[in-house]
């Protein structure tokens, strides 16, 4: 046993505490620099949008028109496009990639369910704009010919199935965005699933259950926040995509008034008007649909979030 | 105290001990051994439980080897054995719970009064209501009630009326010695317990499909002394009703509480077998094999 030396306990410190207060101070500092690039990104958001705001009061966002000509902007129609374009993609994707992702966690042996993630994480790795371009050549004209066309033949006096078919409009939109978030959901609700602790699942077999039963009465229940999460990301995903949208929702600046109607969206908005817009009220007005956005998708993703930790720290029994 | 039917598999150990007997692991609860001891000369009845040359394979690998062992019913048989000797991989094959891990095989029998669980119309589902189990720590359904926790079980019978499940849910309470507890919180979140609240309710679960084996793996290992204490009490009360095989590593537990004991350890393959089997006193005061004698003095494991 040696005896404890002071002169060599100070010597170690000395020498390693100038890295490491650098390692430090540097690592810290790039964290704040983004929390403060997202300060600044609203902020700029909300100084250069001010002038819409200002000028159009709540009108900006529950008015209906949006016309350049006589400078009076409503973001009514494109919050009512982006919602229902996402709604869409939701309803066709939530429940597709739920079951995708209960069979890759619960059901497939590992030999079919590893390749098969990575495929379906795959899809992520598409560029929006080749979806676009499938979107415009493939699944629009495909739609237009035969669900849309079915559904305006039997379903029209619905007013939600009322014609024409457009093809490109409200529905091939959603169709796409449940494709492009069919990923996000699938990745993060297996995820999730596959956190719950096997002690439940033993739990409810020797209970005498099946697998089914497992799964539906221990596995999904105590998963449901964070496959809420999922799904809510999902949701954040198609509210925020554009190039894909822009390409087959039709573009029409109006609330769409049937489920085939040409519409359009505020991200798609945006990029399809910023290049001509006038400097003032109109830029102003693209820049507050920007800031419009982002509130209901940091919203969004904020609670998603939440359900999603609750999920990892709340499934007790382990 | 309870008095026993007991059983070993061979008459010649079926030799009371007298229970001042020394126990060279632990001071010990002193009435458990007064029960053997005191046991009547009775014929053995047929085993609730005959396994035969039971082997267990993880792919390739065998983990438990040619146990040949049988189980009295309504009693409780320990197990014990140093970590890694099979004890959990056996007990799971009481019930076939080790077929949800894939590449497990198992060979030889196991029979349940009589009746082979491993024959091909038996449904593991079926079997694993009469062969209930309890774990090694408390699991709950942490987003059910204390109420919906108990006949979660009996809901998947498809019984659903509410007086049944009431009753129930009280007197599978009341045999898991939980209800005085419990009984203005049934709405509550089964996750609120405490840990010994928690495992309590887990035996209650159990109860409520009314099984007639019941597989304790190391049931109160995660629990503090006095909870440890109220699961072995309740282990004593649920032997009058039950068949109970219980893993433990704690040996003094097992000479608390269990009738006879079987002492399982590892090979130089690494594959749990069967060392000695007899009731609980004689395998603590005078075991019969010296790796069981080793074990139960401490000086291995």
């Amino acid at each position: 046993m040696t005896a404890f030396s002071p002169s060599r306990l100070a010597r170690r410190r000395s020498g390693s505490r100038l890295p490491d207060r650098l390692f430090r101070g540097s690592s810290r500092a790039l964290a704040w620099a983004l929390v403060v690039s997202l300060i600044g990104l609203g902020a700029m958001l909300l100084v250069n949008g001010w002038g819409a705001f200002a000028t159009f009061g709540p009108g900006f966002v529950i008015g209906t028109d949006w016309d350049p000509v006589k400078n009076i902007y409503g973001a009514l129609p494109f919050i009512v496009g982006t919602l229902l374009s996402s709604a869409i993609a939701l309803v066709i994707a939530a429940p597709i990639g739920l079951l995708t992702a209960i069979f890759l966690a619960e059901l497939a042996p590992r030999r079919i369910a590893i390749p098969l993630t990575f495929t379906i994480e795959l899809l992520a790795a598409i560029p929006s704009v080749v979806f676009g371009l499938w979107g415009v050549f493939v699944l629009s004209p495909f739609l237009q010919s035969t669900i849309e066309a079915w559904a305006v033949d039997t379903l029209g006096w619905i007013p939600i199935f009322a014609g024409p078919p457009f093809g490109v409009g409200l529905f091939a939109a959603g169709v796409i965005l449940s494709i492009m978030i069919l990923p996000t959901i699938v990745s993060i609700a297996r995820e999730v699933i596959g956190s719950i602790p096997n002690s439940q699942r033993e739990a409810m077999y020797a209970l005498g259950a099946t697998r089914w039963e497992v799964v539906t009465r221990a596995v999904l229940p105590a998963a449901r926040s964070g496959i809420a999460g999922a799904i809510i990301l999902g949701f954040g995903r198609a509210l925020g995509e554009t190039m894909a949208v822009t390409m087959v929702i039709g573009n029409a600046q109006r609330i769409p008034q049937s489920l085939f109607d040409q519409a359009q969206t505020i991200a798609s908005q945006i990029a399809t008007t910023f290049n001509e817009a006038q400097v003032g009220i109109q830029t102003s007005s693209l820049i507050a649909l920007g800031l419009v956005l982002l509130v209901i998708t940091l919203g969004l993703n904020v609670a998603a979030r939440v359900l999603v930790g609750r999920t990892a720290t709340g499934a007790g029994g382990r | 105290m309870a008095i026993k039917t007991p059983v070993s598999l061979n008459g010649a150990l079926n030799v009371p001990e007298p229970a001042a007997a020394a126990d060279r692991s632990a001071p010990t609860r002193p009435e458990a051994f007064d029960a053997v001891a005191a046991m009547p000369e009775q014929p053995a009845p047929s085993p609730k439980l005959q396994i035969r040359g039971l082997n267990v394979f993880y792919g390739t690998f065998r983990a438990v080897r040619d146990v040949d062992l049988a189980i009295p019913g309504r009693s409780v048989t320990a197990i014990i054995g140093p970590s890694g000797c099979g004890k959990s991989t056996f007990l799971r094959t009481l019930n076939r719970m080790h077929e949800l891990i894939p590449g497990t095989r198992v060979g030889g029998s196991v029979r349940l009064d009589g009746a082979d669980v491993y024959a091909a119309d038996v449904d593991p589902v079926e079997l694993r209501r009469l062969v209930g189990m309890v774990f090694q720590r408390p699991n709950p359904f942490p987003t059910m009630s204390i109420y919906d926790n108990v006949v979660a079980g009996v809901r998947l019978t498809g019984r659903r009326a509410k007086s049944e499940l009431d009753g129930i849910v009280e007197s599978s309470l009341r045999r898991a010695a939980l209800w005085n507890e419990v009984k203005d919180k049934l709405k509550e979140n089964g996750t609120s317990l405490s840990g010994g609240q928690q495992q309590r309710l887990c035996i209650a679960r159990a109860l409520a499909v009314d099984p007639e084996v019941i597989l304790m793996d190391e049931p109160a290992s995660a629990l503090d002394p006095i909870a440890t204490l109220r699961i072995e009490e309740l282990i004593a009360e649920l032997r009058e009703t039950y068949t109970i095989v219980i893993v433990t590593h704690n040996m003094q537990q097992a000479a608390r509480v269990s009738d006879q004991t079987a002492f399982f350890t590892m090979g130089d393959d690494r594959a749990g077998y069967l060392v000695e089997f007899g009731p609980t006193s004689r395998i603590f005061t005078n075991p019969q094999h010296q790796l069981t004698e080793d074990y139960v003095s401490g000086r291995f494991g």
